[in-house]
């Protein structure tokens, strides 16, 4: 057995995770002893989605690191020591804490520095950076007292800065050198268009200015004195006027760095020491810092592959880049300003709609050299595709920016696309991987994503992995079969709208004209259900009675043994001692087995069908109402105790929860939907697990939409921030019925997100934005299920022709007497077979 | 010998669903398809497709289900399945051909079917064995 070598990493931000996470993936991690130092006190996390942190993401959310990462692979990580000094000669490198530690190999990844230029006073109070979690805290307690803030640098990461200002509630001003917003991928008009949509949500923008000094304010803690004369009084001034590469550990130790900084690497990512790699943006490579994620993960995978003995090389990075910057849509791909010789510029700009998109190309037309898009960047990924793989432009390139108003797509199909074309740019993955994976059995987002880790990353190209994968999956002949049924030839989609437009009422009307035999137990519920939610008739009306599953036939929930569970509804989970007791007595009396739910009511179990009807009618007497636990609709809103009580509480959740369970219950839905409201960001309600789930912060609540918990857990995504309730309510109305009408049978609403080409930026283009005109609509459709509400049980129980099913036999008043329970734990459960033989000796005895 | 047995009157049944009937110690599930309009649809639809034509609206079939180990069968839904009657368990969703009582899943798995009739508005079951279940009205 050899002996293993020794390999250590300076420095666990992103790409030296990335590199640690790679490395394990790879065979050769076996051979080596891995150390690890991060001089930061938490491991890698996300700096890309930062300003997230002040819209609700918490710390652990940012992270990179997989729970137990480090210990499943035996890496060993010196968490909050940095690497002090390099000695090449001895190979050690020895950490500030006196860790002394001797390399065969070494990796540094020890990223950048935020450029603080020196201006006269930059290191006055207040005088913040952007680059750390702890950065992040010194700008939230510096909002506390302060009411203006700036930042210096109107690039990339200085709008970034710039909403995270917005979002801790200040003034925003954005002060740049040159004369344009980010000047490095727009050109005038781009970044006019920008400067126009940037300002109209407030934020104020200085360009051409030069910054002189920094001086005492005379409202404010600080104020800039620009070289024009002009003066800026702000309380907070956030420097984000670029990175510079840290290089100061291989300085010291002699290796060869840039003139303006920078350690130099081969296409090995080698540095002029055999044995010292140096990867992400610490690293120079052909004369370029690259300050980007893609091509810093793309240096550490050369590693790995150089450490197996692989032919791998770094060369260069494409920096095309597709961001949401304050919400406002940017790309830039390729060549933006047409610097190559001969280019050709097509441009489109429509004030109204506030559009500015710019096409370079080659002098014969032929070839995309690069693009600008502002305000709508849904045609990045077709571009890129173009600029990256050389693909042959249409005979009128500037088709590819004009909008088009009829039916007809200009896109490129993904047939077009070469073997080689990288979909995943994240985690490189190209078309071939991806067609493969499909071979080898993966037919869903899910299954694809799970294999080849693509859209996992930024989720920028799921719309364009998706339309890879139909067209591939209809090549291999799976002709996606989305009939409901051999009944009805539509998705569930299909058969809402022709029940909406044809204001169809029944399952027989629409079998009549649209569907084929007598239908099934698939087709009738879901069918019952959409006429529920559409028309809101009771689902025990003659028409609807022979469509319903047993749960919602007899309005409980059937259990193994063919007795029925019951479930009032306790809206946020809110009860008082006298309808407690209630609802112990009627549990005593009926002596059935009660539990206490997850979705905090109470189940009580072992009610017969002909028992129902009596213990309801007990149970409405006191004051309860269903709580539709046997239907595919709004279940409970779960809440935790807020502000009333709660020391940290910040707003009223469970009265939120009861208003919103009042407003939903009743909605039939394509499956169950849960809600919950958290009073504070420490989110004990789990609201993150939910469909929808909101948590109040000082600035109104945060909306978070499509979690789920059961088999697959999903984590809600953050929709929209700093909502009073009236907008809350608004967007949740249209994106419950959103999704009632365009779900498909038995989707939740993360499969239904995951499954909707643009995922969740479409979702909030249709219900944050009205992107199809529909809002009016679905906020009226949903008015109308609330206005015709009713108590399915209280109507139920004043019908008698209702009431003649709840009978175990039509012709004698016995009950089953296969129906036997024995006693556990002081309450009943269902006799098991061995247990059930022994009561039938006993009879016959 | 065949004994048919009164179990209630026509009006009794829960149309395009099932009760449960207690006959001689026995649990039975009867379905009732009514017609209306999907019935007369499903008629022409199976004979556009060349199926032979359903002869019975009314079926008895046993009304424990054999996976489940429950009394519960009368309480599924009823439809069709590539032309056949059937009836889907509300625990584990297999199917029973109505007629045959043969679990479309598992054919070697078969619930009892029983004759049935209508004679003046009353339903009759016969308990005694049978090939072939249901009866037209």
């Amino acid at each position: 057995m050899s002996v293993k070598q020794t390999l250590v990493v300076i420095g666990n931000g992103m790409v030296g995770q990335h590199f640690l996470a790679s490395l394990a993936e790879s065979p050769i991690k076996e051979q080596y002893e891995i150390i690890t130092f991060c001089e930061e006190p938490r491991a890698a996390y996300d700096r890309v989605h930062l300003s997230s942190f002040f819209t609700g993401t918490t710390a652990q959310e940012l992270s990179l690191v997989e729970d137990g990462f480090f210990e499943q692979h035996g890496i060993t990580l010196h968490l909050g020591d940095k690497a002090a000094s390099i000695d090449r000669t001895a190979k050690t490198v020895t950490s500030a804490k006196g860790v002394s530690i001797a390399y065969d190999k070494l990796v540094l990844a020890t990223g950048s520095y935020p450029f603080v230029p020196p201006v006269p006073g930059h290191d006055r109070p207040q005088c913040l950076v952007y680059r750390t979690i702890e950065d992040l805290e010194a700008m939230a307690a510096a909002a506390k007292t302060g009411k203006i803030g700036t930042v210096v640098g109107g690039g990339l990461l200085g709008l970034e800065a710039a909403k995270a200002l917005m979002d801790l509630g200040l003034e925003t001003h954005v002060v740049e050198f040159a004369p344009r917003l980010m000047a490095v991928q727009l050109d005038d008009a781009g970044g006019a268009m920008l400067r126009r949509k940037i300002e109209d949500l407030g934020v104020t923008v200085h360009t051409g200015k030069n910054t002189s000094v920094i001086t005492d304010g005379e409202h404010c803690i600080n104020k800039m004195c620009f070289a024009d004369g002009e003066e800026l009084e702000t309380d907070i001034v956030l420097f984000s006027a670029g990175i510079r590469p840290r290089d100061d550990l291989a300085r010291a130790c002699g290796l060869e760095v840039g003139q303006r900084g920078g350690i130099v690497i081969d296409n090995q990512c080698r540095t002029s020491d055999d044995s010292i790699y140096a990867i992400g943006e610490c690293a120079l490579w052909n004369g370029m810092i690259y300050g980007l994620v893609a091509p810093g993960y793309a240096m550490a995978r050369t590693v790995v592959a150089d450490l197996a003995g692989d032919v791998a090389s770094f060369t260069g990075a494409d920096m095309s880049t597709k961001l949401k910057l304050m919400g406002v849509d940017v790309a830039s791909i390729g060549d933006a300003h047409a610097k190559t010789q001969g280019a050709m510029v097509y441009t489109y700009q429509n004030g109204d709609s506030e559009v500015y998109k710019r096409l370079v190309v080659s002098q014969d037309k032929k070839q995309l050299l690069g693009a600008v898009l502002v305000g709508d960047a849904s045609g990045y990924s077709t571009l890129l595709q173009y600029c990256l793989n050389g693909i042959e432009l249409p005979e009128n390139p500037d088709a590819l920016i004009l909008p088009h108003r009829s039916d007809e797509s200009v896109g490129l199909g993904p047939d077009a696309l070469p073997a080689s074309a990288q979909i995943c740019s994240c985690y490189d993955v190209t078309k071939g991987a991806i067609c493969s994976a499909i071979e080898g059995g993966c037919m869903t987002m899910g299954a694809l994503k799970a294999e080849t880790k693509a859209a996992t990353g930024c989720g920028g190209c799921a719309a364009l992995l998706k339309s890879v994968m139909d067209s591939e999956l209809s090549k291999q002949g799976f002709a996606v079969n989305t009939d409901l049924c051999e009944h009805f030839a539509y998705t569930r989609q299909d058969l809402h709208n022709l029940i909406r437009i044809n204001e169809i009422k029944t399952f027989s009307e629409l079998l009549h004209k649209h569907g084929k035999g007598l239908g099934c137990e698939i087709c009738k519920p879901t069918i019952a259900n959409i006429l529920a939610s559409q028309w809101n008739e009771h689902v025990l009306e003659k028409d609807h009675l022979g469509l319903q599953d047993t749960n919602d036939t007899f309005l409980a929930n059937m259990q193994k043994d063919g007795t029925y569970s019951v479930v009032p509804r306790i809206t946020g989970g809110e009860i008082s001692p006298d309808m407690l007791i209630a609802l112990g007595q009627v549990g005593k009396k009926y002596k059935l087995y009660t539990k206490i739910t997850g979705g905090q009511r109470v189940d009580m179990f072992g009610a017969r069908v002909d028992q129902l009807p009596h213990i309801w009618k007990e149970l409405i007497d006191a004051g309860f109402e269903s709580g539709h636990a046997y239907g595919k609709s709004l279940r409970t809103v779960k809440s935790c105790v807020g502000s009333t009580w709660c020391r940290y509480g910040v707003d009223d959740s469970v009265g939120l929860a009861i208003e919103l369970e009042n407003r939903y219950k009743g909605l039939r839905s394509p499956h169950k939907i849960k809600f919950a409201v958290s009073g504070c960001t420490r989110e004990c309600a789990e609201a993150q697990g939910k469909d929808v789930g909101i948590i109040a912060t000082e600035n109104g609540w945060n909306l978070y939409v499509c979690g789920n918990g059961g088999m697959k857990p999903r984590h809600a995504d953050l929709f929209a921030t700093g909502l009073d309730k009236e907008t809350l309510i608004k967007y949740i109305d249209r994106f419950l019925s959103f999704y009632v009408r365009t779900a498909g049978r038995l989707q939740r609403t993360s499969v239904w997100m995951e499954n909707m080409e643009g995922g969740l930026d479409y979702l909030k283009s249709v219900v944050l934005e009205d992107k199809l005109g529909l809002c009016d609509q679905l906020e009226q459709q949903m008015q109308y299920v609330i206005d015709t509400y009713q108590c399915e049980w209280k109507t139920t129980i004043e019908d008698e022709a209702k009431l003649k099913r709840f009978r175990h036999f039509v012709n004698s008043d016995r009950p089953d007497d296969h129906v036997v329970f024995v006693e556990e734990r002081g309450q009943i459960r269902p006799a098991d077979d061995e247990e059930r033989k022994h009561f039938k000796l006993v009879e016959m005895a | 010998m065949t004994k048919w047995i009164e179990v209630c009157s026509i009006d009794d049944l829960q149309p395009d669903s099932g009760v449960c009937a207690l006959l001689d110690g026995e649990q039975v599930a009867i379905f009732y398809v009514q017609e209306q309009d999907g019935g007369r649809e499903f008629i022409r639809a199976t004979r556009m497709n060349s199926r032979p034509p359903l002869a019975a609206k009314v079926y008895a079939v046993g009304n424990y289900d054999p996976f489940g180990k429950a009394n519960v069968l009368s309480r599924g839904l009823i439809g069709d399945i590539n032309g056949q009657p059937v009836v889907a368990s509300p625990l584990y969703k297999q199917h029973f051909n109505l007629q045959t009582g043969v679990c479309l899943e598992d054919e070697t798995v078969k619930i009892p079917v029983y004759p049935i009739r209508i004679e003046n508005g009353s339903v009759q079951v016969n308990l005694s064995s049978s090939q072939h279940g249901g009866a037209a009205l």
